[in-house]
């Protein structure tokens, strides 16, 4: 149906993808996990408050959710420039990648070890823990089917982020479902790259699923 | 019961919660002094406080005024690691158990020992011992969502004695739990007392489960304690209100009696052979009304108490209690 050509171009197009989301993925969690972390563990009802620390960290997550992805990534080139000293390819794309999820995935995290049972922090606290040894020996373990169901919608959200870089030649899926389908009217290389996300998208989903039932001793 | 050392000593103890625009005063003016070796029982309704005079005693709750003194160390004067330190000798288990449910029944009995910083070989060994202590040795793989209610309770049990503490303090430990498992919850925690000689403070709004392991009872009404003493005493003869309400749980409805006279007949052991009642009645050559109930026998003597409903005339009433004088039989009038 494709030439060997098109088709070497949508497997680059497919590593590209893979690539910009994993490794935004992994850096964004290094970011937005301590982060989610500290709105749990400063919260006035957490097991460590700080009030003020916690109101502007929720301030500076909240700007940052609420700026469009695609303006994010135009306003972020100066800085993109600065670090991977380019604004062009997957490389480029993660910087403005990891910014604008790292926020998200802090109140990913957030709610996920909100969901813990107070009492199960009590108890820990009644036995002498320190907050430290709450948050990575109860908050993090019993939280860990949730927190990789939050991943599984991170890494999907990041996903679907990164075909926006599309629009600035960033490479990957997304540049050729823009530059094929959109710019020239090639309506099957663009319904192709379409398919391959929802496929990537599915299997991410499942996968996710997966490990968090294999994780979850309540079931 | 000999009693030794004080091991818990509360000294005008008050907690006030603040809001923006509400003060409540969940405790206030506590004294109480909870010796080595005893089992203590707290006891009120819901909203007394009880829940959160024990959360004082290991300071997950900062009283407002007075202090904690545990095993001679005053809390108010120690430093916030000292605090973590101190509370490894207070193991604590709640109405709701709190195991960590991603960890299986091993790990959950290591937690505290990890926290105390002690190799895994160890506490693996000690989380062993304890398994074999609560009954549960062939549970030590099994996650908590596979364990009943009582099971849960056990390995929490285990869990809080893991770290030789000298004190156990039980929230509610039993309200979640049926009658048959309760008693096997109590029977342990008795045993422990017994084999460890551990302090174990005890809260509930149950007074059967005071009545069942307690030596000694506090009654915390409205943040205040209204009534301490030895169970049986407090048992027999209730002097506050609420310790009275206590005590008749179950028999609230006494009160809506109205207009009649009553008198609570107390049951102190006498040989449940005697027919009390029926001997009264033949006596007197008068019939009473029983309003209320609550006997039980313990190896052939009878415990407990009845509420009966006096008769009308003068001399009839005097007949009984006069009849209950002679035979020394335990009663009040109650108004």
């Amino acid at each position: 149906m494709f030439s060997q050509v098109v088709l070497e171009m949508i497997s680059k197009g497919i590593r590209e993808t893979l690539y910009m989301t994993i490794l935004s993925s992994l850096l964004a969690y290094i970011l937005g996990l301590p982060l989610g972390i500290l709105l749990v563990v400063t919260d006035k009802d957490g097991i460590a408050p700080r009030v003020l620390l916690n109101r502007i960290v929720g301030i500076i997550v909240n700007i940052l959710r609420s700026i469009p992805f695609v303006i994010l990534l135009v306003t972020l080139m100066p800085f993109t420039r600065l670090v991977i000293g380019t604004t062009l390819g997957p490389n480029a794309l993660v910087v403005p990648l990891v910014i604008g999820s790292a926020p998200y995935i802090a109140r990913l995290v957030e709610s996920s070890l909100k969901e813990v049972d107070h009492g199960i922090i009590e108890a820990a606290q009644s036995m002498g823990a320190s907050p430290s040894q709450i948050v990575f020996k109860v908050l993090v373990p019993e939280a860990m089917p949730s927190l990789i169901m939050g991943g599984a919608i991170a890494v999907i959200t990041i996903l679907s982020y990164s075909a926006m870089g599309g629009f600035v030649g960033a490479g990957g899926l997304g540049t050729i479902a823009i530059n094929y389908g959109y710019y020239r009217y090639q309506g099957d290389k663009m319904l192709i790259t379409v398919a391959i996300l929802v496929l990537i998208v599915q299997g991410v989903q499942e996968l996710g699923g997966r490990l968090m039932r294999r994780s979850d001793k309540r079931l | 019961m000999a009693y030794h050392e004080p091991m818990i000593e509360l000294v005008g103890l008050g907690k006030t919660f603040e809001s923006k625009n509400s003060y409540v005063k969940a405790l206030e003016d506590i004294n109480l002094t909870i010796h080595e070796g005893e089992i203590f029982g707290i006891i009120g309704l819901s909203g007394a406080g009880k829940s959160t005079l024990v959360r004082c005693i290991n300071y997950l709750e900062r009283p407002t005024t007075g202090r904690v003194i545990f095993d001679k160390i005053d809390l108010s004067e120690v430093q916030d690691y000292e605090l973590l330190k101190i509370r490894q000798s207070m193991g604590m288990i709640f109405q709701q158990f709190n195991l960590l449910m991603q960890r299986n029944t091993l790990d959950n009995i290591c937690f505290p020992l990890e926290i105390a910083g002690i190799s895994k070989r160890d506490a693996t060994k000690r989380a062993y011992e304890l398994l074999e202590v609560v009954g549960l040795t062939d549970k030590a793989k099994a996650y908590p969502a596979q364990l009943s209610g009582g099971q849960k309770q056990r390995v929490a049990i285990a869990r809080a004695l893991a770290t030789k503490p000298k004190v156990l303090l039980c929230d509610e430990a039993t309200s979640a739990l049926d009658p048959t498992t309760t008693r096997s919850i109590l029977d342990l925690l008795r045993d422990i007392n017994k084999s460890l000689g551990i302090t174990i403070v005890v809260i509930t709004h149950e007074m059967s489960v005071i009545e069942e392991i307690c030596n000694r009872v506090a009654i915390i009404d409205a943040s205040r304690i209204a009534e301490v003493g030895d169970v049986e005493e407090v048992f027999m003869r209730p002097k506050s209100k609420i310790a009275k309400q206590l005590v008749f749980s179950g028999a609230n409805h006494i009160e809506s009696f109205v207009g009649e006279d009553k008198c609570r007949i107390i049951f102190d052991g006498r040989t449940s052979f005697e027919p009390v009642i029926a001997n009264m009645v033949l006596e007197c050559r008068t019939p009473v009304n029983i309003l209320f109930a609550d006997t039980k026998d313990i190896d052939g003597k009878a415990f407990g108490q009845m509420v009966i409903q006096l008769p009308e005339d003068e001399t009839s009433k005097k007949r009984i209690f006069a009849y209950l004088e002679t035979n020394k039989i335990p009663h009040e009038e109650v108004i």
